[in-house]
């Protein structure tokens, strides 16, 4: 499983594996929580490179409904068939007859989003990926956890659609609020963590290999050093990543001191964090990379 | 081989329940559908080695990181049998140094000679007197009372706009497509009215953050009870305890029996009548809450009576990083109605400049207005 993964640009450790793997063995859906940016959107988009399975995202947002998530009806092009329907019965003379209304509300019109398109059977069957559903509401976390249970939605003109083959659905969750039991419980579970100093090492070299194994190894020491800082947004892998890509597009193959003074915005996002690392010692940092360039 | 000794591994349902048994007693949610998908998630993985089998329960036995150490030893003791962990060891007691503690003594001091007034008296002392009188200076009968009162209490945070649309009954908004389609297949085709939707409102998150440190004692009981009738009244509440520690009390406070929920809450908190660091508690508060979500367009509300032990300079600075993400930030300071008072505690001054409405908080009346100021 790891290696199927890798094969696919993402390096995950025995847990994360084990999940994926029991995810699309048991078809169940899979949540991940944790820190932002350790890659958890970025499993999905590798599961479905790997399964080829479409790539379905529904990016939640405090207020989501229905009509977002799963369908809608395209109003305007409904409004303009009634038209040009009416337009024909005047000139013929006729009335407009009731059969109308099935024609509006038949597939023609219908306006398919994530939840109702990743039901329609697919082979191989499509990764629903659930981003951030802890900004969703509770109304729309109830409404998920029926949705994720039956495999099926009914459109009252249409009928029910049924999953045959469930997708395989991943769910993310920073945790800005705990996630409904109900909902969990319907899912398989995984927190995704810091990557370890070699793991780290290895993502950078696979996604930013324009940067070389040592300078690899020294950004990967300094994030973990700053991580220890205690600041209020410790970086994470896709910071790693873009300093690793900035350090070498700026075609620096040392991480000293003038160097990390120049790019650290690549890696911090706060002006507190970057005063904080300033008052520890950018010295220190640039110790910590050395160190760790092996 | 993985292989716990009284159960033989043919029997994989049986060590699935066993295995559920043992997390249960270290206090573990694990319902029987759990269980079942655990089973299948080790058949799918098989017995071979520790780490896959380890890994086949974090990720269906497990929903939050909290849980993992009970995980990680309860795996430990079933599948390697590894001697069970000690029960942890009581938290260490804050000892409180006696610095600017002179003010809030005074306080309890006064406690005291109240409690020898007769109680007979406050049984027919009518409710207006009770709603005006500093919690501090309270009998146990007039506690009571005031309890029942506070359940009356609602917080509602004041309103702002949500996504979510609704219709209209004015004749500006969106035009509602939806309902056009309706109305006009209804009227044969022709489009003869034209309704609107338009966005509807939401009350804003209120967060509540109760110091629990010794200076605040007086208070705590009180106000813990305003807590619950928050939390209990309605689903956009949160509850924090900060001491030295936070702690958060959404989940214990929630449940309609008051007895029960201020006993959940006492049992959760772990630094009762410590220590103060204001600073530190709202670092954290920011670090895993706040500034993640949680605080975001809310209500912050700090109940506290700002005698503060830790850096005040920390505690300006955390002030103002929540300053930035609430949409207002209300301190409630039970010290405030004494007549005299000045902000002069020094964690008090450091928050004040970031603080957008300071109230009292001593009594049933001053919360009642409390109440208004966060619906405002």
């Amino acid at each position: 499983m790891s290696q199927a993964l890798a094969r696919h640009g993402y390096l995950a450790d025995e847990g994360l594996a084990t999940a994926v793997f029991l995810a699309l063995s048991l078809r169940r859906p899979l949540l991940l929580e944790g820190e932002a940016g350790v890659g958890k959107t970025e499993l999905a988009k590798v599961l479905s490179r790997w399964t080829g399975g479409e790539l379905l995202r529904l990016q939640c947002y405090e207020g989501i409904d229905a009509a977002q998530a799963v369908y809608e009806w395209d109003y305007s092009r409904q409004l303009l068939h009634l038209r040009a329907v009416e337009a024909r019965a005047a000139a013929g003379g006729g009335e407009v007859g009731t059969d109308v209304e099935d024609e509006l509300y038949s597939e023609r019109f219908l306006v398919r989003r994530p939840l109702l398109q990743a039901l329609v059977p697919a082979d191989p069957p499509p990764v629903l990926l659930i981003d951030e559903v802890d900004r969703a509401d509770d109304e729309f976390e109830a409404f998920l956890l029926e949705i994720l249970s039956d495999y099926a939605v009914t459109v009252p003109e249409l009928g029910t659609v049924r999953a045959e083959v469930p997708p395989v659905a991943v769910l993310t969750s920073n945790r800005t609020r705990d996630v409904h039991d109900a909902l969990k419980r319907r899912c398989l579970y995984h927190w995704v963590e810091h990557p370890s100093f070699e793991r780290e090492v290895a993502i950078v070299r696979l996604r930013a290999p324009e940067a070389g194994e040592g300078l690899a190894r020294q950004v990967a020491g300094a994030v973990e050093r700053l991580r220890e800082l205690q600041l209020y947004k410790p970086p994470g892998v896709a910071e790693t990543i873009d300093w690793a890509l900035a350090l070498a597009t700026l075609g620096r193959a040392t991480l000293d001191e003038a160097t990390i003074e120049v790019t650290l915005g690549a890696v911090l996002k706060y002006r507190e964090d970057a005063e904080r690392v300033r008052g520890a010692g950018v010295a220190d940092l640039a110790r910590a990379a050395a160190a760790r360039q092996g | 081989m993985v292989e716990p000794a009284p159960i033989p591994p043919d029997q994989p349902e049986r060590l699935a329940v066993a295995f559920a048994h043992v997390l249960r007693r270290a206090g573990l949610d694990v319902d029987l559908g759990t269980v079942i998908t655990y089973r299948r998630a080790l058949a799918a993985v098989g017995l071979g080695a520790p780490g896959p089998v380890y890994w086949a329960g974090r990720s269906t036995l497990v929903r939050r990181p909290e849980d993992v150490a009970a995980y990680d030893s309860g795996f430990a003791a079933f599948w390697l049998g590894a001697p069970p962990d000690p029960p942890p060891a009581p938290p260490p007691v804050e000892v409180v140094v006696a610095l600017d503690d002179s003010e809030g003594d005074d306080g309890a001091g006064d406690t005291d000679a109240e409690k020898a007034q007769p109680t007979l008296a406050v049984r027919y002392s009518p409710v207006e007197v009770l709603r005006h009188k500093d919690f501090a200076v309270y009998s146990p009968a007039e506690l009571a009372e005031s309890r029942r009162l506070m359940a009356d209490l609602r917080l509602v945070g004041a309103l702002r706009r949500s996504r979510r649309l609704r219709p209209s009954h004015r004749s500006h908004g969106r035009p509602d497509l939806r309902r056009t389609v309706r109305l006009a297949v209804r009227a044969g085709g022709e489009v003869v009215r034209r309704p609107r939707v338009e966005q509807s409102m939401r009350p804003r998150r209120v967060v509540l953050l109760c110091d629990v440190s010794g200076s605040m004692e007086p208070y705590a009981r009180a106000l813990l009870r305003f807590l619950h009738a928050a939390v209990a009244g309605r689903g956009r509440v949160e509850a924090f305890a900060m001491g030295t520690r936070l702690t958060r009390l959404t989940r214990e406070l929630s449940g309609h029996d008051p007895d029960a929920a201020l006993a959940g809450a006492a049992r959760a908190v772990p630094d009762w009548s410590g220590g103060t660091r204001l600073g530190e508690g709202l670092r954290t508060f920011n670090d895993l809450w706040g500034v993640r979500g949680l605080a975001r367009g809310a209500i912050v509300v700090i109940l506290s009576d700002g005698w503060d032990r830790g850096d005040p300079d920390q505690l300006g600075t955390e002030m103002a990083r929540l300053r930035r993400v609430a949409h207002r930030v209300v301190w409630v300071n039970p010290l405030k109605a004494t007549p005299g008072y000045a902000p002069v505690a020094r964690g008090m001054a450091a928050a004040l400049p970031y603080v957008d409405s300071f109230v009292e908080g001593h009594s049933l009346a001053a919360l009642e207005s409390l109440a208004e100021v966060i619906a405002r």
